[in-house]
């Protein structure tokens, strides 16, 4: 394997009681690059994750690079809101240490949050507040960046975040993908993301797969993304975004 | 006196044993599950009456068959679990119903305590605390889990293994359980610390804790009301466990 390459799919195919979700898929994720999986609902966005995650069968090869971690931001948990458990304890569920919880919530833009002082302050003398919060008391922003702050405790080299279906709104001009792209450069991230959201792509990633069960496309987006691909992936009424250059 | 004492200490055990299952349990969202097996332990219970044998051991014997069944309905149907927990739970009862010799029938169907004896005292003691100790270990793995199991495999948590151990404790829990409450009641056993702790809890510590509390408690001053009131002591202990609920409702997080 190439040194700069983090993960290699080479023909890969996954079938669900019979029906195939995957076709005939291969591509290279680059160190440092920004993917992301782009398809309409149904296309098997999802199943790429769990499958490149080992969590689901598939026939072909998935070959990461030896010693990678990978942290996982799953499109959303629905039933975490019928446990009784403060943030803290989520966080204890990763056997996270105090210090790197702290150190987390931090770099995810929790800034009421005092940062850690040199000396050790106890976790909960801190920020008592947020730390005992019920989880299922947050708001939906806070939720989604408690979830990428989880992904990441263990220093994951590769965030794989599937995308929530409905908007996140995590406050003020600041989206979910400016804070990603700063957790990207700060811990020097591969991210690998899944998004039904052409904007995304344009403003957000260096390279694009666009998928509706079989590869339709792949490449840098604004080479990939004719129009053409984009009536082949949404059918004939999506309009094509237009975009500007960064 | 004894007798009283040593189903006193049973109570107790089993009674916070199965609550700490049972917050599992409710995180799984299977509440019913616990109710399915306690009509699985029927037949079990029968053939143990016929042969002579202990009770909790014929139940257990049936729970492993019981849970085994399901699993394989599982992967050989499409239909959904609860559906197939539900037809296992109807056949089981109707079967058990016919195999329990006719005297013995209330008693399978709602416990009876007044004879309990050291060994069984002790027997559901060391099993409790066994249980406790080995869910303990993977109660934040069986947590993660029932949060998301994908989230959990791919933290490499081997989330099968994990159910098999639960389940497995659940059956033993539940074949301990119904010498107490009964075959009927024993899903009440697991299910209603677990909602009655969580109606109070704020958060994951005393979630559990509070689980095995409401177990304890509910055994205690159900087996007491027994010895003072004279009724059957199963359903005494799941109205005692009821009141709690209820009360809980009123306090309600």
């Amino acid at each position: 394997m190439e040194k700069n390459i983090v993960l290699k799919v080479e023909n890969l195919n996954v079938e669900l009681e019979g029906e195939k979700i995957l076709e005939n898929l291969s591509f290279e994720v680059k160190e440092g690059e920004v993917l992301t999986i782009l398809g309409p609902n149904g296309a098997g966005k999802t199943v790429l994750l769990k499958v490149l995650l080992g969590i689901m069968p598939f026939k072909g090869r998935i070959e990461w690079r030896p010693g990678i971690k990978t942290g996982y931001v799953p499109q959303r948990l629905p039933f975490i809101k019928d446990i009784p458990m403060s943030v803290a304890e989520f966080f204890n569920l990763k056997r996270a240490s105090g210090k790197e919880t702290k150190e987390i919530l931090n770099s995810v833009g929790f800034k009421d949050y005092n940062p850690p002082a040199a000396s050790s302050h106890s976790l909960r003398s801190r920020a008592p507040n947020f730390l005992n919060k019920k989880i299922g008391e947050l708001s939906s922003g806070q939720f989604q960046r408690i979830l990428i702050a989880w992904a990441l405790i263990g220093n994951p080299n590769v965030l794989l975040f599937d995308e929530p279906t409905t908007g996140i709104d995590i406050g003020g001009e600041e989206t979910i993908y400016t804070l990603l792209a700063q957790l990207k450069e700060k811990r020097n991230l591969t991210i690998l993301l899944v998004t039904h959201d052409l904007s995304v792509v344009f403003k957000f990633s260096n390279f694009v797969i666009c998928l509706n069960r079989c590869p339709i496309c792949q490449g840098v987006p604004n080479e990939a993304l004719t129009p053409e691909v984009l009536r082949n992936l949404y059918g004939e009424e999506v309009k094509f975004y237009e975009h500007h250059k960064h | 006196m004894e007798n009283f004492l040593f189903s006193l200490i049973s109570g107790i055990f089993i009674g916070g044993a199965t609550g700490y299952l049972g917050s599992l349990m409710l995180t799984k969202r299977m509440a019913l599950v616990g109710d399915a097996l306690g009509h699985v332990a029927l037949p079990g219970m029968g053939l143990a009456l016929l042969l002579g044998l202990d009770v909790s051991f014929g139940a257990f014997v049936f729970l492993l068959l019981g849970i085994f069944l399901i699993w394989l309905f599982e992967i050989r149907t499409s239909m959904p679990t609860e559906a197939l927990v539900g037809v296992v739970f109807v056949a089981s009862l109707a079967i058990g119903f016919l195999i329990v010799p006719e005297p013995e029938l209330l008693e399978a169907l709602f416990g009876d305590i007044s004879e309990i004896s050291f060994i069984m005292a002790l027997a559901s003691a060391i099993f409790s605390i066994l249980i406790f100790l080995a869910i303990n270990r993977i109660y934040p793995n069986m947590i993660l889990a029932n949060i998301s199991d994908d989230l959990a495999r791919s933290e490499g948590i081997k989330t099968k293994k994990q159910n098999f151990i639960y389940l497995l404790s659940i059956a033993a829990m539940v074949a301990l359980g119904v010498k107490v409450v009964g075959s009927l009641l024993v899903g009440a056993l697991v299910i209603i610390p677990a909602a009655t702790a969580r109606n109070l809890s704020k958060n994951l510590k005393q979630y559990y804790l509070g689980s095995i509390i409401f177990g304890v408690l509910s055994c205690f001053f159900g087996i007491l009301l027994f010895k003072f009131i004279g009724f059957s002591a199963g359903p005494l202990i799941i109205l005692t466990s009821t009141f709690f609920f209820l009360i809980s409702l009123i306090f309600k997080r």
